[in-house]
């Protein structure tokens, strides 16, 4: 089956660049806007040039390699320069690199713009996931790599999506401009969506700016672009372009979410409740590090199971879910999360792997964590 | 007191120590370039093993062979050690070996210091490969280490990686001060500047670049022991520091380097075209003025690696266009090669092959790098495996084929015994194919899309990978058939005459195969036209 496989890709190799249909799985994308595509034709006409410059170079060399091999009888040559032929070249390079740097700047000054946008939407990168901020709106969500572990691990099947696809994507409006603001919480990331050629370093205590404006509605992939940790890899970008009515629907669902959030913290709670939830919220967000057994990867990420502090000491272990460990890759939970997942995954590391038995067993209600919000304000 | 120095005098002809410590105490330049050369070739396979690792994990899509984690280690310890384990020693094997034969000086002008050059480079390296060992595990966050990812988020094991480049900075340093003295100072009478061998000028410039910039790399990474240890902000948002300074200062050093590990292939390999082509290398002025100004330019251009960190427009443009000055001057080089062959009376032996192949190839990674110089669509190039691909053609068919044709050319005159011809071009041809299989179609995945350093893709990447991996594994394999080549041509090689080449000019070739272990004790006389330049 490699075989077969490895046969074709080989022949897709010698003949992708002569096919066009082909073209568009080797080349760069032609992008969404007209900025994308501005610099997609950049690409292309610098690539054209090195293209004929390269045939031309490797082509002479194969006419010297043909045309000059030793033959009986034949002396070689002596001259050693020819000063007028090697300025004359000097200068042609001069102007062909000339010739590209017009374009290239005017694509530049172009790409570069930092104006107010319509929307303008924060974004932050976290240790292995996206945050989403609607400045005007006051929204904001984080997005995680939906991605199952077994498809990753060759146990499941793997779709077209493939470490493409979040549980939350960015939506933004078609035919308006967004602009995007930048940083990060830990690391220094990348965030880059190729069909906009928005690609933008997020670093902590920075705030980049980057901007785009899409006329279809779609659904655009991109991946986080700077080594960032051991799940660099699983960091992808998702972005829905809807219509402006969508938008405003999408707007509001996530408001009204909220709201019902904060009336279900008051709720009375049973534990296998918390648990349930708790679990599935700890699939999601922990076990990266912290692995489905709750043994981590000692000594960078530590485990929970039979940790002192995650059977014992339920107000430090509500403290690290809020605040984050100073210098270490925990970090806070307090935005990511709401009341009733952080008090669900509390309760279900307190309870899970035996450390019930071991330790005092106690869970942590949503009403708890938001009391300790209120009381840090 | 005297009847000691008379002694000394009867004995002119002493060869090596015997044993262990002929090596381990040896101030002789050949055996120090051979330590080198060994040492750089055993790293090669240490480091090379590394590249299949993540060929392998690469193969398919999904989780392969080892975790994430160990990737990024894999990730970071290939290109540490390719980069200063690898293609550095590699080629101040060549500058011990040869400066003083082509300039025909008796030794290095600093022995001892020599020796402890060499000898503290196996250390770094074994600090930096223990880590391996170490609960943590090895540095995990590239070769380029950006900080806050290499300090506040790193493995405690990054304080040992700390310890092992500021050893390998040192010995950088050492060597160049070697070679700029030697150089300078033990030419022999009659050889100017102006009529060095191009190996000896590029290597001058090299050594100055290195002693320009190995203190900044040191300076660096003092900064990041400094933020993980004792409490400052260098790099650290939250205490004020700047993450982007770390670049800055990085790339000050990162740029600088990529041409200290091309500048003496441009020697080897000029060399090698103008012997194999009966012909004087074209344009010897120019070539010395284009690797001079390669040198300065590189100062000038370091934040080309940066475009999207966030730099005002004045930035891009001044780092687009000073990056784009580069193509003139290599271009020059490269016209002057092919017109070095041009009316020559080419063979193509081993050396010569590698030697056209690096031609080839690198003009190859040189016009990708013209791409990626264009800074707006370098916010697409960024990252992906495009950039991959470049910088392996300039470093794999680029520095490495440049090394691999200056041991063949110069292993008769080393060893005293050929290599076998058949097997050395096997070697080539087996090279030639796989490393373009591996490195061309690296080109593709990157303008689709695939970011670098990520252990697990999209699926529109995976037959692509394929054949990059396939091709890895070959050009790994190809490379044990060059051990086998080397062994066999010192264990059981034909001898070789003191020409070796029949168009090989230049004072080497005028000592016997292999040399005496002493050469040059009084210096050749180049006006007198018994030995030329």
């Amino acid at each position: 089956m490699y075989l077969k496989k490895l046969i074709l890709c080989l022949t897709a190799l010698f003949l992708a660049p002569l096919s066009f249909s082909a073209w568009d799985d080797i080349n760069m994308t032609p992008g969404v806007n007209a900025i994308a595509q501005e610099i997609f034709g950049l690409h292309m006409t610098i690539f054209w040039i090195c293209v004929v410059i390269g045939t031309l170079v490797l082509g002479f060399m194969v006419f010297l390699i043909i045309k000059y091999r030793k033959k009986e009888g034949v002396e070689p040559a002596d001259f050693d320069d020819n000063p007028k032929l090697e300025l004359t070249w000097t200068i042609l390079f001069a102007l062909i690199l000339v010739g590209m740097a017009i374009p290239a700047t005017s694509t530049m000054i172009k790409a570069y713009d930092d104006e107010e946008g319509d929307i303008n939407i924060l974004i932050t990168g976290h240790q292995w996931k996206w945050q989403y901020e609607y400045m005007e709106d006051e929204v904001s969500f984080f997005s995680n790599l939906t991605t199952s572990l077994d498809a990753r691990n060759n146990i499941a099947p793997k779709t077209e999506t493939y470490l493409l696809e979040v549980d939350e994507p960015l939506v933004i409006p078609v035919n308006k401009r967004v602009r995007f603001l930048i940083t990060a919480n830990d690391v220094i990331h990348s965030w880059w969506v190729p069909d906009f050629a928005v690609k933008q370093d997020a670093i902590p205590g920075f705030i980049n700016t980057a901007w785009t404006f899409v006329d279809e509605p779609g659904v655009y992939r991109g991946q986080c672009t700077e080594l960032c940790g051991v799940y660099h890899g699983y960091m992808p970008i998702v972005v829905k372009a809807v219509s402006d009515a969508d938008y405003k629907d999408f707007i509001q669902g996530k408001r009204d979410m909220k709201a019902q959030q904060a009336l279900l913290t008051e709720k009375l709670w049973e534990t296998d409740e918390l648990f349930a939830i708790g679990e599935e919220v700890y699939l999601k967000n922990c076990v990266a590090c912290h692995q489905v057994n709750g043994a981590g990867i000692p000594p960078v990420f530590p485990a929970l199971a039979g940790s002192e502090i995650v059977m014992n000491d339920k107000g430090r272990q509500v403290e690290i879910l809020m605040e984050g460990v100073q210098g270490a890759a925990m970090q806070s939970y307090a935005e990511q999360l709401t009341e009733v997942e952080i008090a669900a995954v509390i309760t279900y590391t307190r309870k899970a792997w035996g450390n019930d038995a071991g330790g005092d067993g106690e869970i942590v209600v949503p009403k708890e964590i938001l009391d300790y919000k209120n009381n840090k304000l | 007191m005297s009847a000691v120095i008379e002694g000394h005098h009867d004995d002119h002809h002493h060869g090596p120590a015997k044993g262990i410590s002929r090596w381990l105490f040896t101030t002789n330049h050949k055996d120090i370039g051979s330590l080198y050369l060994w040492f750089s070739f055993i790293m090669l396979f240490i480091g090379g093993a590394m590249a299949m690792v993540i060929r392998a994990e690469l193969f398919e899509p999904g989780s392969q062979i080892v975790s994430p984690e160990f990737y990024n280690q894999m990730v970071t310890n290939h290109g540490l050690i390719m980069v200063f384990g690898v293609i550095m020693p590699a080629f101040v094997g060549f500058a011990n070996w040869l400066v003083p034969m082509q300039i025909g000086a008796p030794d290095m002008a600093l022995p001892r210091l020599n020796n402890l050059s060499f000898w503290i480079l196996p250390a770094a390296f074994g600090v930096l490969i223990s880590t391996f060992f170490m609960e943590g595990g090895a540095p995990n966050f590239g070769w380029t280490f950006y900080a806050p990812l290499s300090t506040e988020y790193a493995p405690p094991t990054v304080t040992y990686f700390i310890f092992a480049v500021h050893i390998m900075g040192a010995s950088s340093i050492m060597g160049s001060i070697n070679v700029i003295t030697t150089i300078l100072n033990m030419r022999a009478p009659g050889m100017t500047l102006m009529k060095m061998p191009l190996f000896v000028w590029t290597w001058l410039i090299t050594a100055y670049l290195l002693i320009a910039v190995m203190p900044v790399l040191a300076g660096a990474v003092t900064m990041m022991l400094m933020d993980i240890h004792f409490g400052t902000s260098f790099f650290k948002a939250g205490g004020g520091g700047d993450p982007v300074l770390f670049q800055h200062v990085f790339w000050f050093f990162g740029h600088p380097e990529v041409y200290i590990m091309i500048l003496p292939a441009f020697g080897i390999v000029s060399h090698i075209i103008e012997t194999f082509s009966r012909k004087p290398i074209f344009g010897y002025e120019s070539m010395v003025y284009a690797i001079a100004s390669i040198a300065l330019l590189s100062f000038v251009v370091w934040a080309h690696h940066m475009f999207t960190v966030g730099m005002p427009i004045a930035g891009e443009l001044f780092f687009m266009y000073s990056t784009m000055l580069i193509a003139i001057p290599t271009g020059v080089k490269v016209f002057n090669w092919l017109s070095t062959m041009f009316k020559g009376s080419l063979t193509f032996e081993t050396p010569m092959l590698f030697a056209i192949a690096f031609v080839a190839l690198f003009t190859i990674g040189g016009l990708s790098g013209i791409m990626l110089a264009i800074a707006p669509a370098d916010f697409q190039y960024h990252d992906t495996y495009f950039v991959v691909a470049h910088f392996h053609y300039v470093l794999v068919p680029g520095a490495l084929f440049s090394i691999i044709a200056g041991v063949y050319y110069w292993l008769p005159k080393w060893t005293g015994y050929m290599y076998d011809e058949f097997m050395g071009k096997t070697h080539f041809w087996l090279s030639f194919v796989s490393v373009n299989l591996t490195f061309f179609p690296m080109h593709f995945v990157g303008l689709a899309g695939m970011p670098r350093r990520i252990p697990d893709y999209a699926m529109q990447f995976a037959d692509y990978n394929m054949i990059v991996s396939v091709g890895a594994f070959l050009f790994g394999l190809s490379q044990l058939l060059f051990l086998y080549v080397v062994l066999k041509a010192i264990f059981y090689g034909k001898k070789a005459t003191g020409q070796v080449w029949e168009g090989a000019k230049g004072l080497e070739w005028t000592l016997d195969s292999p040399p005496a272990y002493h050469t040059f004790e009084t210096p050749p006389n180049l006006e007198s036209g018994e030995a030329k330049a």
